[in-house]
């Protein structure tokens, strides 16, 4: 199968470009932000003010690409490893980090937010993706649904009942599958025997599409392909975007115990921003005091965020008998009086 | 305790007041969908949803692939998108695929949203024996169901029961698993009121008033602790039967208000004896009214072994009267 690219390593242009300028500029902010995100929790984690992260670095175009292609009305329904795409579609930074940090707090989206909580299960989203897209389309909406997963979690029944779903019912979906190349320390060849993954969209008849993961004007134009034929009531597409996951599973994984060093430093060459930022560069689009305004700008509301989150009360114990059901029922109520300490 | 119920009545078997629940619920609310493994065009294996289809067109009855996670997962996700999925699996014991679905998320996604999605499902599943089904058919897993933080689960044992309490499943706003016994789908008949009602969620039913020892039984179960309590009538002894109805949230007072009458608790259920939903009356039962009992709780339940395929044995398997007397003996005689 050939690879969707609009960009070569260093991100000059192979072919005339989809996107308009001001939609280049938006992608590489987006981009930058997803990693300053990145790397500065990252921080905060070593700092003992974070929880367990699991890191997105690499993939960054792979997910702000296909948020990029969604409407504000429409959902996105992630595994664990989507900050990236949450933080562009619209969820507040701030949420983000109280949600790694293991707040309650964090956990609910805003309500003009269709995103549900990073799902920890494998590939258990998808099929409830598929859910909420045949909703869509039986309540008569252009709604669309677009979920994540990784190479790993392809090997899941719930990937194949939800895709096979989808493609049966026509589902208004975007399954978006990052090939990182690992599932923590098994790589994709041990995954699978299939050379693609987007293959397997032939196995439910489906399109299948592959693309490069770290060229974001690939990602977000082949998105916007899925987008509107999902839009359209055609149905569902299967994209697998190749990239690499360059940092460790999440903050708690040791990657030299499975892996050496080359392979993320020829990755690192295809960094995703530095590609976008190649490109802007070759377009004249951008320069260094553009750059370091952003960077300063970025991390403005990075502080900001931490601040407020910071500022949101400690969770209360008696909420964890709270939100299991609408009303409260007998035996949470025995157990919420005993941690409030009124039984 | 009805509510909205006219005085007519008919006689219907628990599949028939099933499928008129099911047709008032989808008359009532356009956003309740019914799917799952041959609910559409065929009505379902047991008839559940016979007629439905081509009355409510296949947008809002469907067959789905043959896939039980796949079922539950579609459903989450509708029922999240602001619908009130109605899924059908075939046999309970086909629930085991949808595990990961119902145990990682059915019941949690009011929780870990902190309110801003749930999930208003109703899961509705053929259980029990007495029937000579294959292997599988007749698995008896609501206790596995009454671990599932955030979902209820209720067991009708009646057709009157079974269409009021579906229509409060299907309104309910949380995730609800609806079991039915299938050795009363269609052997008994019973009046049942026309029209929409509802019936409360999380009560117990006293069936058969009595003195000298409480019966806790829930669906099939019933009508064999019914049987017990006519023979020991005849005795001169005067059972009382207590329809769970409703395991969770269980009416902890319900149980100890006949207990307490009482002063012995005998609990009949089909599945597996240890870790049995009755494990958990009769602890209820000991932390709440040790003081009020005269004999030790007693069990009746099945063996802990697997339920007995096509078998002309499985009625030494499934508790019948003649094991609830045997216990009833044992608590009167302690």
């Amino acid at each position: 199968m050939d690879t969707v690219q609009y960009l070569d390593d260093a991100g000059l242009p192979l072919r005339d470009l989809p996107l308009s300028t001001p939609e280049l500029l938006m992608g590489y902010r987006a981009l930058r932000r997803a990693r300053h995100f990145d790397e500065r929790v990252i921080i905060l984690q070593r700092q003992g003010r974070l929880g367990v992260f699991p890191p997105f670095r690499g993939q960054e175009a792979a997910q702000v690409g296909v948020a990029l292609a969604l409407r504000k009305s429409d959902w996105l329904v992630p595994s664990y490893r989507e900050t990236a795409a949450a933080m562009t579609f619209g969820m507040p930074l701030t949420n983000l980090i109280l949600n790694w940090r293991a707040d309650p707090a964090g956990w609910r989206a805003p309500d003009d937010i269709n995103m549900i909580q990073f799902y920890i299960p494998i590939a258990t989203q998808i099929p409830q993706a598929t859910g909420i897209a045949h909703a869509e389309r039986l309540k008569g909406s252009d709604n669309i649904v677009a979920t994540f997963v990784g190479d790993g979690g392809t090997s899941e029944g719930d990937f194949h009942e939800g895709l096979n779903f989808a493609a049966v019912f026509d589902a208004p979906v975007i399954f978006m599958v990052q090939n990182n190349g690992w599932a923590i320390s098994v790589p994709t060849h041990k995954q699978m025997k299939v050379q693609r993954i987007a293959l397997k969209a032939q196995g439910y008849g489906i399109p299948g599409v592959v693309v490069d993961g770290n060229d974001l004007v690939a990602v977000w134009s082949v998105a916007k392909e899925a987008a509107e034929r999902a839009r359209r009531g055609d149905g569902p597409t299967l994209i697998e975007a190749i990239t690499y996951r360059i940092a460790p599973h999440t903050s708690s994984d040791d990657p030299s115990r499975y892996r050496g060093e080359e392979e993320s430093a020829v990755w690192e060459k295809r960094d995703p921003i530095l590609r976008m930022r190649g490109l802007l560069e070759h377009l004249k689009l951008w320069d260094e005091a553009q750059d370091k305004e952003l960077s300063e700008e970025l991390e403005g509301e990075f502080l900001a965020a931490v601040e407020e989150a910071d500022q949101a009360p400690e969770p209360k114990p008696w909420e964890i008998v709270e939100q299991v059901y609408a009303k409260m029922g007998a035996d949470q109520k025995v157990a919420w009086e005993y941690l409030r300490g009124e039984a | 305790m009805i509510a909205d119920r006219e005085s007519k009545t008919r006689a219907l078997n628990n599949v028939q007041a099933i499928n008129e629940a099911l047709d008032l619920a989808l008359e009532r609310d356009p956003k309740v969908v019914l799917f799952g493994e041959d609910v559409g065009r065929m009505g379902g294996v047991f008839r559940a949803s016979d007629g439905l289809q081509p009355k409510y067109g296949e947008k809002r009855v469907f067959d789905t692939p043959l896939a039980e996670s796949g079922i539950v997962g579609l459903g989450i996700g509708m029922a999240m998108a602001g619908l009130r999925p109605v899924a059908e699996i075939q046999f309970a014991g086909f629930l085991y695929p949808a595990l990961d679905q119902i145990l990682s998320h059915l019941g949690r996604m009011r929780h870990r949203t902190r309110g801003r999605f749930s999930v208003p499902m109703v899961i509705r599943a053929p259980y029990g024996g007495g029937v000579k089904t294959p292997e599988q058919h007749a698995d008896s897993p609501e206790a596995i169901l009454s671990q599932v933080a955030g979902v209820k689960v209720i067991i009708p044992s009646s057709p009157e029961r079974a269409k009021g309490l579906l229509l409060s499943a299907i309104e309910d706003p949380d995730p609800v698993f609806f079991l039915e016994a299938i050795k009363l789908y269609r052997s008994v008949k019973a009046e049942v009121p026309e029209g929409y009602y509802t019936l409360p969620i999380g009560k117990t039913r006293v069936v058969r008033q009595g003195h000298a020892a409480s019966l806790f039984c829930y669906g099939g179960m019933v009508e064999v602790c019914q049987k017990a309590a006519e023979v020991a009538a005849k005795e001169g002894v005067e059972l009382e039967i207590v329809d769970l109805e409703t395991l969770v949230p269980l009416d902890t007072e319900g149980v100890l208000e006949s207990v307490k009458k009482t002063g012995r608790a005998v609990i009949v259920y089909e599945a597996m004896r240890t870790g049995g939903f009755g494990a958990e009356v009769a602890a209820r039962i000991a932390e709440e009214a040790l003081d009020h009992l005269q004999a030790p709780i007693v069990r009746v339940a099945g063996w802990d072994a697997p339920y007995p395929p096509f078998s002309a044995v499985e009625n030494f398997y499934r508790p019948d009267a003649r094991r609830v007397l045997e216990a009833v003996r044992k608590v009167l005689t302690y």
